[in-house]
């Protein structure tokens, strides 16, 4: 074989490669992709359901008081933060960060609830029950009324006090 | 093998050689020949005791050491070897860190052993063969890949460092920790084996409106952070390999996501979701945990890139140098941005600068270690590094740091470390 001969068969070699790396992974069917839904801040994705401010103080007195306290102060012994209180403080020497005076989105709080909480039993709770814990703590928080109902059209329209907190990094200066 | 090689045909039975083609019958006839010949010759041979010590020789040259093999087939190192990760005291033992220790390790690369940890939910056991990567969301094909799939896929294999965004946080208002370990020990350098996510996005096919990957982990916290797609296209990287081996469980086993000169948080560990997106989903972790307040009280987002930074490693604090002489100043430089070009050491707090010599050149979002010579008189010095990328970026001050951003930035330090040796011989953490 001539050496222009032995370049056009590697070439051809090459380019059956190239073609052969496109059949790897299997197609998932939508609905197996359920399990991975994460909850931007327009709400797409939320499941169905609901949960009062009155059901999510049960749900919290349950599930979530023995970390994170009975009035939501955070324990120390055990890492659980505050969840509420701090507003006004996070240009202080002593910023307290919490869902009421930091975080930006109420679905946040929802996606991480639902994901990971309570740390003992993560992904435990129902939608029902996120929705719920997570009006009672935002109720506790004054954020939203102390009779007030979240559902996936109500939650995504909460307004953080926190929302416009935050800006893109401006490195490098 | 053949037959027919010279030294094979007299007695292939008896070559030790051909056992590695029949591993378990070639160790148990090993093991019978060898009880065999104690029987017969009386010699003492090393064995462990319970704790896997073994017992030291008067003299290693008058007795054969332990046998082959004794190890189990996967080595560990020498008894005498004990740097540790060390855990600081914490509320959490599911959400806490370990530390690398810095100062005891030699060369360029941490023993996986010593990688450090910063974990969200602890550390899950997962079963390969049940593990699996979906990549999904703003793609032609949402697809699932197996390990067996993704060990099939071209690879490449990488130096970088990773260092948690939390690195030396301690050291903001004053001169803090006591060790390097506790200032720099949540930093650690690997080389890591996988497949560009590029390939995988070949696979799929991106829709044009994609503009972030929302990166998923298979651990308890599920935890979850939205990457810009340019940098997943860039240099990503899916790992299924570190220093030669599987990825540690502590470090994401069986895949994790590396990004090169990313936060720590950012390389997802237990990798099992990766989904396009127009527009970042606002996880917890980037909203409420990884933004770095700023004094105003307003705070910046997707801080991703780890500035240039360098410590001193040797002498560095809690040592104690045994009297004035001859020192190697040894430590480590870094930057998130590219290569280190340039390191300068100060033996006087900062008045003058000396150019250290880099072991090796320096890779691209790699840890280099730098050395120079120094001769102690004695007398109260102040060591001291900093070191410039090949951005031109210079490391900069504490004072500088606090200038620009505060005390409530919390993360994203990245100051030079001074270190004070006293006229005994005592090596602190001090101001410049």
């Amino acid at each position: 074989m001539s050496p222009r001969e032995a370049w056009l068969t590697l070439g051809l070699a090459l380019g059956a490669c190239a073609a052969d790396a496109q059949d790897f992974g299997a197609p998932v069917a939508p609905a197996e992709l359920a399990r991975y839904a994460a909850i931007p801040p327009s709400g797409v994705g939320l499941p169905n359901g609901r949960g009062e401010v009155e059901r999510g103080r049960a749900v919290y007195a349950d599930k979530c008081a023995a970390c994170h306290g009975e009035n939501l102060q955070g324990v120390a012994e055990t890492g659980g933060v505050a969840l509420i209180g701090g507003r006004g403080t996070l240009a202080s020497a002593k910023p307290l960060k919490t869902v009421e005076s930091y975080w930006p989105y109420a679905t946040t709080l929802f996606d991480y609830v639902r994901r990971a909480m309570p740390m003992n039993a993560p992904g435990s709770l129902t939608d029902d029950e996120v929705y719920a814990v997570s009006a009672y703590i935002l109720a506790s928080g004054h954020v939203i009324a102390p009779d007030a109902a979240l559902d996936e059209n109500t939650l995504p329209k909460v307004e953080m006090p926190n929302r416009y907190g935050f800006y893109r990094d401006p490195r490098p200066k | 093998m053949s037959s027919k090689e010279p030294g094979r045909e007299a007695a292939p039975e008896a070559c030790a050689c051909r056992e590695g083609m029949f591993p378990r019958q070639a160790l148990s006839r090993r093991s019978l020949l060898f009880a065999a010949g104690s029987a017969a010759l009386p010699v003492r041979t090393a064995a462990a005791d319970s704790t896997g010590r073994y017992e030291v020789a008067d003299d290693p040259t008058k007795e054969p050491g332990r046998a082959i093999g004794a190890d189990g087939g996967y080595g560990a190192r020498s008894q005498f070897e004990t740097a540790a990760r060390l855990v600081p005291p914490g509320a959490n033992p599911y959400t806490a860190t370990s530390l690398t220790p810095l100062a005891a390790l030699t060369g360029n690369l941490t023993p996986s052993g010593l990688h450090y940890e910063r974990h969200h939910a602890g550390v899950p056991t997962i079963d390969p063969a049940r593990h699996s990567l979906v990549v999904h969301g703003l793609v032609d094909q949402a697809k699932r890949f197996t390990m067996a799939d993704i060990r099939r896929m071209p690879s490449v294999t990488r130096k970088h460092f990773i260092e948690c965004s939390g690195n030396t946080a301690s050291e903001w208002a004053r001169p803090k920790g006591k060790t390097v370990q506790l200032t720099h020990g949540l930093l650690s350098t690997s080389e890591w084996t996988g497949v560009p996510f590029s390939f995988f996005a070949r696979q799929v096919g991106l829709k044009a409106e994609g503009a972030w990957v929302l990166a998923e982990g298979a651990d308890g916290a599920v935890m979850t952070r939205s990457i810009p797609l340019d940098k997943m296209m860039r240099d990503a990287l899916i790992v299924y390999g570190q220093n030669g081996e599987a990825i540690r469980p502590e470090q994401g086993y069986p895949l994790r996501l590396v990004l090169p000169g990313y936060e720590g948080n950012t390389h997802i560990k237990w990798l099992q979701s990766l989904q396009v997106s127009e527009t970042p989903f606002m996880s917890r972790e980037e909203t409420s945990k990884y933004t770095d307040l700023m004094a105003d009280g307003r705070a910046w987002q997707f801080v991703f890139e780890m500035d240039a930074k360098s410590v001193i490693t040797f002498p560095s604090g809690d040592m104690r140098l045994p009297g004035p002489g001859f020192y190697e100043i040894r430590g480590l430089a870094w930057s998130g941005r590219g290569r280190v070009t340039r390191v300068e050491v100060s033996v006087d707090g900062g008045k003058s600068w000396a150019p250290a010599e880099f072991e090796g050149a320096p890779e691209p979002i790699c840890t280099v270690r730098f050395k120079l010579p120094w001769t102690w008189d004695g007398k109260p010095a102040v060591l001291t590094s900093r070191c410039q990328d090949e951005t031109g970026y210079i490391q900069p001050t504490r004072q500088s740091l606090v200038a620009e951003r505060g005390l409530n930035a919390y993360y994203h330090y990245n100051g030079v470390q001074c270190w004070g040796v006293g006229p005994d011989g005592s090596v602190a953490n001090v101001a410049a």
